[in-house]
């Protein structure tokens, strides 16, 4: 029963909150290493721009609400995430077109191209903060359980309840599909491999009559979707508040670079290396051990390796480990 | 006049300096011409001057008596001529079948029967289709390179040093291999370091020394003039 108890506990308080936040992560991540590997440099707009397409998710949910549309049990922005979507990739291309393109067609060092992204970092977060604020945003509505922890405990008779939330189960569900339209697009459809052709050799890729217009115009689209559906499903299961998007760009570099970056499959495994790994750390394993240990082995600490506060510090010793021993990341694979 | 012709090529890269001087060649269907001489001559130079990767101060490119100077290196590989550069020619993170795709991306109809053309032309190929190129040996490689730019049926295929850095052995195969193309009444023109091997296979060959025609001839005439074994063939 103790032992029972014990595998609950950590079912409910480190994988499902892992796996949810390692497949947000991992869109984020996805996001990166794509813009990397074709457009060839580190955008460090990326939080920034998931924020945005949350923040124009939310306005739509609003906006949806206040004319009475909703989903019933499921949450109304995802009807709004669509329209989002569509909003992100106009945005996305006005960005290219006026902002990236100029650098793109004078052939600017990668090193320029990161620089000019702080550059949209500062403009987007701006524009976000100006239109939606600084403050956090709630716009989940339906059903907000779908297992809660007291009914788990009525149902089982554990002490340890398992509460599943359903933004949990959105996030991990939509998540997957997504990633596998992506890699089927990527690796199965002759503009998705023309994209790999391009981010692979482009020099070659041109002399084999690749367009490289479209192969980034392709590439800006699937990163207003990654964006939006990333940034929205975040706020989602937590909340929207545009610092945090800023902040979570160090998980998100961190699992694009563990995973090797350029290789969307290693960005996306990446995700959960790195949800998975903050979580651990940081998590106070008194009660577990209170489970599985005699009452006389019981620890007098909380047990935890390091506190919530510092769970950056994680993503970011892991960034610095992996850049020092396994530079092109710790998954064998393919580049883009 | 002939099929393909660089005539009186003249520039460089950027606002550098003109690294090819007046440099002529031509090449038929059916013909193997190779181009040789020292590093640095600007061999690799001429040849991307034919494509459009440098821009020409003078000079004209002809294919099939129609001037396509101006065109995009792009618009000269829909007119048919594919180009296997020296370094970085796979797509080393894609499967070998998927690197023939590539070749055929300006391709609309079906190009499933070329992929089988071109496995018969280097069964090696069939037997490896879904593995890495980057994963392959050098002599691989270069088939595979040879069979992306095949991919667009070309009438013109240019070669840049295609058995660089390969065995001797792979070397006779490889040149085997080019033989046969040349059968399929395409016209080769390719760069080699492999003088010897290279003009016993060829039907012309021309020698630039630093950026100009020296020597031009048939490739028996080459291999017994004194003054190019001396110089390039190592007497
Ligand atoms: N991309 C480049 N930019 C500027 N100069 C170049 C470039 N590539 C080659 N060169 C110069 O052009 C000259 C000829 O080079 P190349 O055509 O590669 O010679 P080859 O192929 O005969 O060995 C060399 O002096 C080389 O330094
Ligand atoms: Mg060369």
């Amino acid at each position: 029963m103790d032992f029972l108890n014990a595998i609950i506990l950590l079912l409910n308080y480190i994988f499902v909150p892992a796996l949810t936040y390692g497949s947000q992560l991992a869109l984020g991540a996805i996001f990166v290493t794509l813009i990397y590997g074709i457009l060839r440099f580190a955008n460090f707009a990326t939080g920034d721009m998931m924020a945005f397409g949350t923040m124009v998710t939310i306005l739509i949910t609003w906006y949806f609400q206040s004319i009475g549309i909703s989903l019933g049990v499921l949450p109304t922005a995802l009807l709004a995430i669509p329209f989002a979507i569509i909003f992100m990739i106009g945005y996305m291309l006005f960005i290219d077109k006026f902002v990236f393109r100029y650098y793109r067609v004078n052939k600017s060092p990668p090193v320029q191209l990161a620089m000019v992204s702080i550059g949209v970092m500062f403009v987007t977060q701006a524009v976000v903060r100006i239109i939606i604020g600084p403050a956090d945003q709630r716009f989940f509505d339906g059903e907000r359980f779908i297992i809660k922890a007291r009914e788990f405990k009525e149902m089982t008779g554990l002490n340890e309840g398992l509460a599943i939330k359903s933004s949990q189960v959105l996030t991990i569900f939509i998540t997957l599909i997504l990633v596998s339209i992506l890699f089927w697009f990527l690796n199965k459809t002759k503009t998705g491999k023309s994209m790999r052709a391009y981010s692979d050799n482009e020099d070659l890729a041109l002399l084999s009559g690749i367009d490289p217009k479209r192969v980034v115009m392709i590439t800006w689209i699937i990163a207003g979707i990654l964006a939006t559906i990333g940034g929205a499903l975040y706020g989602l299961d937590k909340s929207f508040k545009p610092f945090t998007y800023f902040n979570n760009m160090l998980p998100i570099f961190a699992a694009a670079i563990v995973g090797g970056i350029g290789n969307p499959f290693g960005a996306f495994l990446g995700g959960y290396v790195i949800a998975f790994s903050e979580i651990f750390i940081t998590y106070a394993y008194k009660k577990f051990f209170m489970y599985i240990l005699p009452e006389s082995m019981e620890p007098e600490t909380l047990v935890q390796l390091l506190s919530t506060d510092y769970k950056f510090a994680v993503s970011f010793s892991i960034l610095v480990i992996v850049l020092l021993y396994r530079p092109n990341g710790i998954f064998k694979g393919k580049v883009l | 006049m002939a099929f393909f012709e660089g005539l009186k090529m003249t520039g460089g890269y950027g606002t550098g300096p003109d690294i090819i001087n007046s440099c002529s060649v031509d090449v038929n269907r059916g013909e193997i011409v190779s181009i040789l001489g020292p590093n640095g001559a600007g061999k690799s130079t001429a040849m991307k001057a034919l494509l459009g990767l440098i821009n020409l101060k003078s000079g004209a490119v002809v294919i099939d008596g129609k001037d396509i100077t101006k065109l995009s290196p792009q618009d000269r590989v829909r007119q048919g001529i594919s180009f296997v550069p020296q370094t970085k020619n796979v797509f080393a993170g894609m499967t070998v079948e998927e690197n023939l795709e590539m070749g055929a991306y300006l391709r609309d109809d079906n190009y499933q029967d070329v992929i089988e053309e071109i496995y018969e032309l280097f069964p090696i190929l069939r037997e490896k289709r879904n593995q890495l190129v980057g994963e392959l040996s050098g002599g691989q490689r270069q088939q595979v390179a040879l069979g992306r730019a095949l991919m667009i049926k070309p009438s013109v295929l240019m070669l840049d040093e295609p058995t660089a850095g390969v065995s001797p052995i792979v070397m006779d195969e490889l040149f085997d291999h080019i033989i046969k193309v040349k059968r399929t009444n395409v016209a080769i023109l390719m760069v080699e370091q492999n003088a010897k091997q290279a003009l016993n296979i060829s039907d012309r060959g021309y020698v630039l020394v630093t950026g100009e025609n020296k020597y031009a001839g048939t490739g028996k005439e080459l291999l017994n003039d004194p003054r190019v074994r001396s110089s390039f063939l190592g007497g």
